[in-house]
């Protein structure tokens, strides 16, 4: 399978902090890839620098290749503006804009300008939120506020944001950790569905999570890439005791 | 300065009893303090209360009435004395020159006043010992007899508490009592104003000429005191005010809170609220020594006629004046917007423009027209600035190029000088006040009202 965006001695340093060390890692299309491992791993660091999110980081600096569909991420003539239409982001906490549900998932069309008229507005964000599950529980009350929705509402309304730009990766950081059980497992439903269409990379602390919903795994500690490799492959039989250590809890 | 005296000796009486309460506690249990209710430092503070509060409360009771007091008694001597033929009003003056000739060491024609001032000083002297051996005595027998009550098992703290609470409660509503107060006084004397002019006349009149002649024959006997041009007035140089500032304070708290470098900021910020620190009385002649000359001038030579004094100028002064005001709470609100919004618009590809203009001003709107209304009531509540650059005359116009007056100018105008308390035109002055109030009231209680409404959402 072809590589979506792959990443080459990718270093990242917080002022001197060193938080990504010469990281190399594969990302197939169309494919839920998991980053997994304890806090301060690198891994949240890791995702945002495939949207360049890194750069509103005072002191944050970033080096080495990364390369989306061949193309360098961090070259001069990227937009970044280009660049996180076509690799969405889905944050851990739910940040819905306190707008109404509508404006919401219409808000990235519109600065995009990807619709040419109202009916196609429409369409999109019906499509959406149809995508992301949440149409049937919305429809009636899409001008109401976003800000009101419960938190699991929350995060598909910030999923169906995200897609209604259709970028070709969504990235999502620990999109589950401030739902209960049940919204979790809708969202995870969901990443299933989504990855037909879209390739997923997910952050998560929920070994479960990442064996459920991903294909691939990488374990990242202290900054480093310590395995990657077919999701079943690494829970059932890792190579490395570091991850055999995190997977059956006996550090982490 | 004996008062001095009395009083440090009070509090040194109840910092006594504060040692006092405390080593009792202990001793009573032994020295152990964990055998105790409250800690032995409450036993102190319990017995110390009980030795100054009374004693103290009895010192401020005797200032309060020590005048009337003392005033009742000389009178009704110096009355007699007089042989029971004069005026009240000539026993206040005489009342007067009693206490001039007592405290100033006057020496006194009448030889009834000589006689009344000695009596006055006499009175005086009785009272004060009397409170002092009194407030002494409480407080020896309040610090006796707390010390006495103190067992293992008094509950000091809680006491020491609720006195504490009550102290709270006391200072807090000096501030409500004061505005009562305050209104009330308003209130009284706009009825005695609205008693000689109709309210219709007052809010709806066109025509501000608050001149009462002495006699019935002067010219313009009659006044006109309808206050519509002195709102407008207000109006006007409000909007202008606000007209400079939200521009100018919005876009100048986007850039602090957006775009400017921290180290910007921290130097810029303060140096912008500096401008509220200046003095209002600075602006007023800012703005009528710089300001409206340059404005006539620049306005002579566009063909222009422009008053010396004139709304305009008034206006930019205030709006530059009231700038912080709009920048700082506006700033204050855009970096109270969740960085976690911010990062959702860049996430979907927003350029920093299309995040601020779309997701964080909109989310910070509540907040910045609280901010707003704030400035547009601290604009039209301002005087000094109108005082000096708006003008006097009571034009009912809407062109900021000529003189306009204000509900607070006139305030002053109508206050300042000799006055007559029974005459429509001084007050006036308080009809106009209690208008002010009002509206500058609502606003504040409106911006509040949204200021809090928006922090409720992020909380």
């Amino acid at each position: 399978m072809s590589a979506k965006i792959t990443a080459r001695d990718v270093n990242v340093f917080y002022g001197e902090k060193h938080a990504l060390k010469a990281v190399d890692l594969d990302i197939r299309a169309h494919e839920v890839t998991a980053l997994i491992g304890p806090s301060g791993c690198g891994k949240s660091t890791f995702l945002r620098c495939i949207n360049r999110m890194n750069d509103l980081i005072e002191g944050a600096r970033v080096a080495g290749a990364l390369t989306l569909d061949g193309d360098d991420i961090y070259d001069r003539g990227v937009d970044v503006v280009q660049l996180r239409a076509r690799v969405g982001m889905v944050f851990q906490k739910p940040n819905p804009f306190p707008k109404s549900i509508y404006d919401n998932v219409a808000y990235g069309p519109r600065i995009h300008g990807l619709a040419r008229d109202e009916a196609e507005l429409d369409e999109i964000v019906m499509t959406s939120l149809e995508k992301a599950g949440l149409l049937k529980e919305v429809k009636d009350r899409l001008d109401e506020r976003g800000t009101g929705l419960s938190g699991g509402q929350q995060q598909r309304l910030c999923i169906a944001r995200a897609i209604a730009v259709s970028p070709e990766v969504i990235l999502m950081d620990e999109p589950c950790s401030a739902l209960d059980p049940i919204a979790t497992a809708k969202v995870e439903e969901l990443i299933d569905e989504l990855k037909r269409n879209f390739t997923i990379v997910i952050v998560t602390h929920s070994m479960q999570q990442a064996a459920r919903v991903s294909q691939r795994t990488a374990f990242f500690h202290l900054g480093s890439v310590v395995e990657v490799g077919d999701t079943e492959q690494i829970f059932t039989n890792p190579q490395h005791t570091l991850t055999q250590g995190y997977i059956t809890g006996r550090f982490g | 300065m004996s008062l001095v005296i009395l009083t440090a000796v009070l509090l040194l009486l109840a910092s006594i009893g504060y040692h006092v309460g405390r080593s009792r506690a202990l001793a009573v249990v032994g020295g152990n303090p964990r055998l105790l209710h409250s800690l032995p430092s409450y036993h102190g503070y319990y017995v110390a209360l009980w030795c100054g509060l009374p004693a103290l409360l009895l010192v401020g009771a005797w200032l309060a009435f020590e005048p009337t007091v003392v005033r009742t008694l000389v009178v009704t001597t110096l009355a007699e004395s007089l042989g029971g033929t004069t005026s009240p009003e000539q026993l206040s003056l005489l009342y007067n020159e009693v206490r001039n000739v007592a405290s100033n060491g006057h020496t006194s024609a009448s030889p009834a006043v000589a006689a009344a001032a000695e009596h006055y000083l006499h009175i005086r002297g009785v009272l004060f010992a009397a409170v002092v051996v009194l407030a002494l005595s409480a407080a020896i027998a309040g610090l006796g007899l707390a010390r006495r009550a103190i067992t293992a098992a008094l509950r000091t703290r809680n006491r020491v508490e609720r006195v504490m609470d009550a102290l709270l409660v006391a200072a807090s509503t000096v501030a409500i009592f004061t505005t009562i107060g305050i209104v009330l006084s308003l209130l009284f004397e706009s009825i005695r104003f609205f008693s000689a002019v109709s309210l219709g006349e007052f809010l709806f009149g066109l025509s501000w000429s608050p001149q009462m002649a002495i006699r019935a024959d002067q010219v313009g006997s009659s006044g006109a005191f309808g206050a519509v041009p002195l709102f407008a007035g207000t109006l006007l140089v409000s909007a202008i005010a606000l007209l400079v500032a939200v521009p100018l304070g919005l876009f100048s708290a986007i850039y602090m809170a957006e775009y400017a470098a921290p180290r910007f900021r921290s130097v810029v910020k303060p140096l912008l609220e500096v401008l509220a620190g200046i003095p209002t009385v600075v602006y007023g002649f800012f703005a009528a020594l710089t300001v409206a000359p340059f404005l006539r001038d620049l306005g002579a030579s566009l063909g222009l006629t422009v008053a010396s004094e004139s709304a305009l100028a008034a206006g930019l002064v205030m709006g530059i004046m009231i700038i912080p005001f709009v920048s700082s709470l506006s700033d204050d609100i855009i970096t109270a917007v969740p960085q976690s919004l911010r990062e959702g618009a860049f996430g979907l590809g927003a350029t920093k423009s299309e995040t601020i203009i779309k997701v964080v001003l909109p989310a910070a709107l509540p907040g910045i027209v609280g901010g707003v209304l704030l400035a547009a009531s601290r604009a039209i509540g301002e005087t000094m600035i109108v005082v000096m650059a708006a003008g006097l005359s009571a034009n009912l116009t809407a062109n900021p190029l000529q003189a306009v007056t204000t509900v607070t100018v006139q305030i002053v105008t109508l206050l300042v000088g000799d006055q007559e308390f029974d005459s429509p035109k001084t007050l006036a002055a308080f009809a106009l006040g209690l208008v002010l109030f009002c509206i500058t009231l609502v606003l504040n209680v409106i911006a509040l009202h949204i200021v809090r409404k928006y922090r409720e959402e992020y909380d």
